[in-house]
């Protein structure tokens, strides 16, 4: 028997902050492979045009449509209603700045983030089109593949409790970016350079090891793994240091 | 003035933050241009980023791509386009792919790598890969090509070239603006000057002033009902283009469809499933493509793939979805756990959350929109016809060196190829140029989107639910605009298309269009949507030859002595609901049009 489903959706718009935060109801009748994406886009364009989130991929791979569902954060376009009991909550993500209902501006904080862990390849040499690339174990790759593989949908640091604590925590995210810099051959960084980046309380130091992050990752990045290859180097560089 | 709150001025402005766009971005910074980069969400988020498969570049490092070149990728470009290329512009682009792809590498593309040793291939070849390649860049198998030939990174080729190029453009701090959506150019009827853009926040109108514009917005999959495409990709960039009249676009019949969408929601199961020794099963658990395509078998090109699949569901060997979807089976079970959960990891996440276990269960797969050969038309360094200071590159150009059919893996090797060489040619464009305008050009085209969201809201025209008559066009398209084409039901698409062309001038908002609504920005853009869903409908009534992947049953074969032509749709006036179509001749010159040796088309 098909369910009808019932979504209790946060509702607050900062273009108009007079109308107080509150929430909505709406009731949907499930259907085979319904999924919260599949849902949402049905309730805006069948019952109210005006509820504000965000999907792009829709295939779990974009990292637009982060949100706490029932609690928990999860990507919504790969969270199918089956799984899910009757009655939905629907939140934004805690942490990021609002932008209207279930929309929040992931985009701009990991910018930010990306600025702060220089997350790129840094590198004297020059680009010489003439040349063969330089040789790379694959191993190598799949390894610093594993990092790359984040999606910046914020789950990770939507769950954290550092982070609500510290509002210039990196994340778990953002520590899993200097990882991949630091697997990587081509970064000619040193553990000192990257101590200067993560080596402080809003970096590793900041991070409890409580691993909530490690567990709603929905590209299931071994963060724990992560988070403790970039603590040990830099405990190691940092007693060098001192 | 107090029509709009912000006036951006630049060197250049970039319009999409794809691989494309993020590309060009980085060419025109590095000659110390100013640049602006418009997206309608972060960088990171487009659509760029969902390519698993691969990118196509003639490196020869693997066994099975031991003596390929830029010849032999050439070739079989061009034979994959149906002779529908431009050759001096395959010609660019397969020279210029390998520098391409090594470049990638340098800025931190995590490349899979060439592992030595002997390996048994899924059909029991035995290969050799040498010490002396070890290392290097490795490929995999793709669609239609000679070679194996296709770089990759796991199953994240896209994602991980994306991340790489945006890092560059955040290394080199290019200004961004996300969350802003270009809804139309403004130009002088001989210059391109900039964008009037809606601020995806607030709502606001937004203008840019450029001395150079260039359109990377990709693909317009979401014309359709069924699309692999992103929710985004909505044909944007093609559609302000053309309306200014004087810019065409180029070839907009030829719609590339994928094989392998997974039902009933058509996400992507990529051609790696099959390049790795996937089978397609029918109701029989039979398979079927060796009968149709012996030496290709899987693995020929997409367009014919997709033909032989709908070919064998209406003999009946089809599969009924519960939705009530006719589909067919892939089978990989045979790769085992191990090589999908890692090598196809994506493919299997994708699977698992449509309730399917790749490693002992089948996939329900059907063809699906997939990618648009057509866009706006340019020449070879990527300047739009019509107009001075209009670049395209990407998937939204049509430069063309795509034709009728694409092949997998020279998509996102077109966008970076184009990003570099277009993003290089708008570059010296702009340097030899000035910024000129006048405030009344801006208060005119302003004037002109806020009269146009004003009707919206207040609906003087009618009542028409934007949703409604998207879903509709959707389905037109789906039905009558498909993998099998005949006259009569293009005929009736076309007539369909024209009459919600005007329902969409009666459009009235049920939200009220305040702030950024997502309604209004719909129905901003829909009257743009259905004029190419008609460009696309007309272009292939028209068209009465069957060429890559524009098949007519009733005109089955290629017709080079009458369609050896690229079709160029003019929207002159926003009136009408038709567009002029011209034509030009497709530059050939090396290899003169012949079999494409597929097994299926055949000259007349
Ligand atoms: C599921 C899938 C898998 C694919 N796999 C492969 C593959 O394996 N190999 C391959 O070669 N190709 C593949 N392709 C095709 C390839 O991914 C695309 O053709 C390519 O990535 C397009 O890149 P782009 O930069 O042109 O556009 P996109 O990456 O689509 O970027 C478009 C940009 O434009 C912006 N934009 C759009 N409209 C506006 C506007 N009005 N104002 C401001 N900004 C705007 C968007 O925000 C976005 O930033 C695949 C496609 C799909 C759908
Ligand atoms: S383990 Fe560290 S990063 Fe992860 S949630 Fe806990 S404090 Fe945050
Ligand atoms: S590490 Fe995982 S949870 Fe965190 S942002 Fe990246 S993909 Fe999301
Ligand atoms: S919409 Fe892209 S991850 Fe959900």
């Amino acid at each position: 028997m098909a369910r009808e489903l019932i979504f209790n959706i946060f509702r607050f718009n900062p273009n108009t902050p007079d109308i107080r935060p509150y929430i909505q109801t709406y009731r949907l009748q499930e259907e085979p492979q319904m999924n919260l994406f599949i849902a949402l886009t049905r309730i805006r364009e069948e019952q109210d045009p005006t509820l504000i989130f965000d999907f792009c991929c829709r295939a779990g791979i974009c990292g637009s449509c982060g949100m706490i569902v029932n609690g928990k954060p999860k990507l919504a376009c790969r969270t199918p209603v089956s799984d899910l009991k009757r009655k939905i909550t629907l939140y934004p993500l805690p942490v990021f700045k609002l932008i209207g209902d279930l929309s929040v501006d992931t985009g701009i904080w990991f910018r930010e983030c990306n600025l702060r862990t220089e997350s790129w390849i840094h590198t004297n040499k020059a680009f010489n089109e003439n040349e063969l690339e330089e040789r790379m174990d694959n191993k190598t790759a799949l390894n610093i593949y594993e990092a790359d593989r984040c999606i910046e949908c914020g789950c990770c640091i939507a769950t954290c409790i550092t982070m609500n604590i510290r509002e210039d925590f990196l994340g778990a995210a953002g520590i899993n970016k200097i990882s991949r810099f630091m697997l990587d051959p081509r970064d000619n960084r040193t553990d000192h350079q990257y101590y200067e980046i993560v080596g402080s309380d809003d970096g590793v130091f900041g991070c409890t090891a409580l691993m909530a992050c490690d567990s709603y990752c929905p590209q299931q990045i071994p963060l724990q793994k992560q988070l403790a290859y970039v603590r040990r180097k830099l405990l190691i560089a940092g007693l060098r240091a001192g | 003035m107090g029509t709009y709150r912000r006036i951006h001025t630049t060197d250049v402005l970039i319009v999409g933050a794809g691989l494309a766009g993020g590309r060009a971005a980085i060419a025109a910074a590095e000659a110390g241009l100013d640049v602006i980069i418009l997206s309608i969400v972060p960088p990171r988020r487009s659509h760029s980023c969902a390519a698993q498969g691969g990118m196509q570049a003639s490196l020869g490092n693997i066994a099975m791509g031991y003596g390929d070149n830029t010849d032999i990728h050439f070739a079989d470009t061009v034979k994959g386009s149906d002779w529908g290329s431009d050759q001096d512009v395959v010609r660019l682009f397969c020279e210029t792919s390998p520098v391409a792809v090594r470049e990638l590498s340098y800025w931190g593309t995590p490349w899979n790598r060439v592992v030595a040793g002997k390996k048994k291939l899924p059909n029991g070849q035995e290969v050799e890969d040498t010490k002396d390649k070890e290392g290097y860049i490795t490929a995999r198998d793709f669609g239609g090509t000679a070679k194996w030939r296709t770089c990759y990174t796991s199953d994240g080729t896209g994602h991980c070239m994306l991340y790489t190029i945006d890092s560059v453009v955040v290394k080199m701090g290019i200004t961004i603006h996300d969350r802003m959506e270009a809804i139309s150019l403004i130009h002088d009827g001989e210059y391109c000057k900039g964008v009037v853009a809606r601020c995806l926040r607030t709502g606001e109108l937004v203008v840019y002033l450029s001395k150079a514009t260039l359109i990377a917005t990709g693909g317009y999959g979401r014309l359709y009902a069924a699309s692999t495409n992103a929710v985004i990709n909505e044909g944007n960039g093609m559609f302000i283009a053309q309306e200014t009249g004087i810019v065409p676009l180029g070839n907009m019949e030829a719609v590339q469809f994928h094989p392998t969408g997974i039902v009933p929601d058509w996400v992507l199961i990529t051609e790696g499933a099959r390049g790795d020794g996937g089978y397609l099963l029918d109701k029989n658990l039979y398979r079927f493509m060796p009968d149709y395509e012996p030496k290709k078998k899987e693995l020929a090109s997409r367009d014919v793939v997709s033909r032989h699949m709908m070919r064998h569901i209406l003999k009946g060997l089809g599969i009924k979805h519960p939705s009530g979807i006719e589909h067919l089976w892939l089978d990989i079970r045979h790769l085992g756990a191990k090589h999908i959960y890692t090598n196809l990891r994506e493919i299997a996440e994708i699977c698992i959350f449509h309730g399917v276990h790749p490693e002992k269960n089948l996939i329900p797969v059907r063809p699906t929109q997939h990618y648009s050969m057509g866009g706006i038309r340019t020449n070879i360094d990527g300047a739009a016809y019509g107009l001075k200071g209009l670049f395209a590159a990407g998937e939204a150009m049509c430069w063309d060196m795509h034709g009728f059919n694409r092949l997998g893996g020279n998509s996102v090797a077109e966008t970076v190829v184009t990003g570099k060489i277009v993003g290089k040619k708008c570059t010296e464009y702009t340097l030899g140029t000035t910024l000129s305008y006048s405030y009344q050009m801006i208060e005119d085209n302003v004037a002109k989107q806020k009269d146009r969201i004003k009707k919206l809201i207040e609906g003087k025209n009618g009542k028409e639910d934007v949703y409604k008559l998207r879903t509709r066009m959707g389905e037109i398209l789906w039905d009558k605009v498909g993998i099998f084409r005949n006259g009569k039901d293009l005929q009736e698409a076309v007539d369909e298309l024209r009459e919600l062309y005007k329902r969409s001038q009666n459009i009235k908002l049920k939200s009220g269009g305040m702030g950024a609504s997502p309604e209004l920005g719909q129905a901003l853009r829909l009257p743009g949507m259905i004029r190419l869903a008609i460009c696309i409908s007309y272009g292939a009534v028209t068209r009465t030859e069957s060429r890559g992947a524009h098949y007519r049953e009733d005109y089955p074969k290629r017709d080079d002595a009458n369609w050896l032509k690229r079709t160029l749709s003019y929207w002159s006036d926003l009136n009408a609901d038709l567009p002029v179509l011209k034509y030009e001749d497709p530059v050939i010159t090396e290899l003169p049009p012949g079999e494409r040796g597929y097994g299926e088309s055949a000259t007349k």
